[in-house]
């Protein structure tokens, strides 16, 4: 044959260091590029940034001293830990937005025609996340400092606050996948992930104590994940029990996990 | 060993009402050009779809690079690269980076990887662009860059889908000469077109596909014979000279045909058209025109329109159908 195509280097037909080597590698390459992605539009943090501001800030001084009795402080310590949780949630949603606009503009059959791991272009754009969610918990915590909340634990509990928090992110973004598969528009994305999110999060302990709610909706409560995160989060930066919460949390990742990725990832392949 | 770099048999493929692929079957030599041409909607994306795995037929076989593309899908993305009808570069990533994460997703090392990119964008011309978003490249440019990265990794078999659709004339010679390029390198390029002319100017086979079918599949010259080749056209400066004109034409008719002024609806009266069977008509056109002295406005070969082809073609399958009713 042609001297050209032999001097091409060889073919690999297994890819380099095994397979799951590779999706680690694949899915590196890239969340680095959602990365370069969302520093070229700062405007695509707000949600992780100023958003979170806003909500703690009209919390707490706006509804603070009539929810917790006039006492901002001690409301702000109970806030706090929740707002990471509704933040954590609500960050999750541009996920599935980004991922539907790049499957309209065909960079994904780009990335399809590769071969490489079906599931690497959707575990690289949940692995880039980490970064929003890290972004939460650090804008939180640093305007909640400011604004004299104080954490009452220490440094290792501290950062298995933040740890928790990212590593709840990471599975509730998967639902976000799967409604980017799902839903035609980047914008249906956003409308469908508010349903789910808005009950979530105000349906939970995150703005008022799980025992000032009727019985009914407390049944609900008490199943939340969003309960679960909180509660944790709170035991962690707070003081108070956590196990009970922990595990519980832990167990709904868990589920999150089992449940949507197989679901993201089958709506993955049948689209386009 | 199989001299047949894409190989495909009875494609067959349904989207709810619409069957886009109707038993296609494809077969490319190595190291030539197979053009797929149709208009809008016949199943040229479909079909390179199927062959790049991105679509799973409901029937049929296909064998690319001497694999199975059904059965071995990870193998052939090994071998091959795709450029898409709409150019599926990142916008916000720059030539570089977009180069290099195809690089890195094709197990190259990253150090490789971004040789390989510098390389190519030395070679489409892109350097300068090579630290810009490609949000900021103009249209010719981004359609460079993403035909770039479809030959990050040597790929031996190519799949462009509508390179030029959207580009201006200048711009599509530029891609026509890169298609050439990575065929005299070895490559083979399978290319879908609704431009007969780009058929004509790259493909060493012509494969004309309509709703899902193949309906005639030749040489470009075997093609334009079915259909009547090419039209001269002049256009004399002085219109009282179109007699004249009218009487050189007829010295290059081809067998049978004559020169005719223009008369179609919606030309522009004032010009002469002749059939003629090749490009050699010029040589004795161009000097009979000088002798009598005749200044010409407009001078052109045309090649029978996307529409012409298709009018003969699907006539002449009508004719063969009645012939064999009367047998």
């Amino acid at each position: 044959m042609t001297t050209a195509v032999l001097d091409a280097p060889a073919h690999l037909d297994s890819p380099r260091g095994g397979s799951f080597l590779a999706l680690v590698r694949h899915s590196a390459a890239l969340a680095k590029r959602s990365l370069i992605k969302t520093v070229r539009t700062p405007e695509a943090l707000i949600d992780v940034t100023i958003q979170p501001v806003i909500f703690l800030l009209m919390f707490t001084y706006l509804f603070g001293g009539a929810i917790a009795g006039g006492d901002r402080h001690t409301y702000l310590q109970f806030l706090l830990p929740g707002m990471l949780g509704q933040s954590l949630a609500m960050g999750g949603i541009a996920l599935g937005q980004n991922l539907n606009a790049d499957i309209e503009k065909g960079v994904f059959d780009r990335f399809r025609s590769l071969p490489v791991s079906r599931s690497a272009p959707l575990v690289g754009a949940v692995m880039a996340d980490i970064v929003r969610y890290l972004t939460v918990c650090l804008v939180t915590l640093g305007i909640g400092t400011v604004m004299g909340f104080r954490i009452s634990t220490g440094a290792p509990p501290t950062i298995a606050a933040v740890a928790l928090a990212i590593g709840f992110g990471l599975c509730f973004g998967w639902i976000s996948v799967w409604v980017g598969m799902i839903v035609r528009t980047s914008g249906a994305v956003q409308g469908v992930m508010f349903l789910l999110v808005f009950p979530l999060s105000f349906g939970s302990n995150v703005f008022v104590a799980t025992e000032t709610l009727p019985g009914w909706l407390q049944a609900f409560v008490k199943v939340n994940p969003i309960t679960h995160l909180v509660g944790a989060e709170r035991g962690l930066l707070t003081g108070g029990p956590v196990a009970h919460h922990l595990w519980m949390t832990l167990a709904w990742m868990a589920g999150l996990l089992v449940v949507f990725v197989p679901l993201a990832l089958r709506a993955y392949n049948k689209r386009a | 060993m199989d001299d047949l770099v894409v190989r495909a048999e009875g494609l067959r493929k349904r989207f709810g009402k619409t069957q886009a692929l109707d038993g296609v079957d494809l077969a490319m030599r190595r190291g030539t050009v197979l053009g797929v041409l149709g208009p809008n909607g016949a199943g040229k994306t479909t079909a390179v779809r199927v062959l790049a795995t991105l679509l799973r037929p409901d029937e049929g076989t296909a064998f690319v690079a001497g694999i199975d593309v059904l059965r071995e899908p990870q193998k052939v993305r090994r071998r091959i690269g795709l450029t898409g009808q709409y150019a599926s570069v990142d916008e916000d990533l720059t030539g570089t980076q977009n180069l290099v994460l195809i690089g890195q997703l094709l197990d190259l090392h990253t150090r490789d990887a971004k040789k390989r990119a510098a390389e190519l964008l030395e070679w489409f011309d892109l350097t300068e662009a090579a630290g810009r978003p490609a949000k900021t490249y103009s249209g010719g440019m981004r359609r460079r860059l993403d035909l770039a990265a479809s030959l990050v990794g040597h790929p031996e078999v190519i799949f462009l889908d509508e390179p030029t659709t959207g580009l201006d004339p200048a711009k599509r010679e530029d891609m026509w000469g890169v298609v050439r390029t990575q065929v005299a390198q070895g490559s083979s390029v399978l290319l879908t077109t609704q431009y007969l002319e780009e058929a004509d100017a790259l493909a060493d086979e012509i494969v004309v596909v309509d709703h899902g079918k193949v309906i005639a599949q030749d040489t470009p010259d075997g093609l334009k014979r079915r259909v009547g080749g090419q039209t001269l056209r002049i256009r004399p400066a002085d219109a009282g000279r179109l007699n004249d004109v009218l009487r050189i034409l007829d010295g290059v008719a081809a067998p049978g045909t004559n020169a005719a002024p223009d008369s179609a609806a919606g030309s522009r009266p004032g010009a002469a058209s002749v059939p003629v069977t090749s490009d050699h008509a010029l040589d004795d056109v161009i000097p009979a025109l000088r002798r009598a002295g005749i200044e010409v406005n407009e001078f052109g070969l045309h090649l029978p329109s996307l529409d012409e082809v298709f009018h003969t073609l699907t006539g002449a399958e009508k004719d063969e159908k009645k012939t064999e009713a009367l047998v």
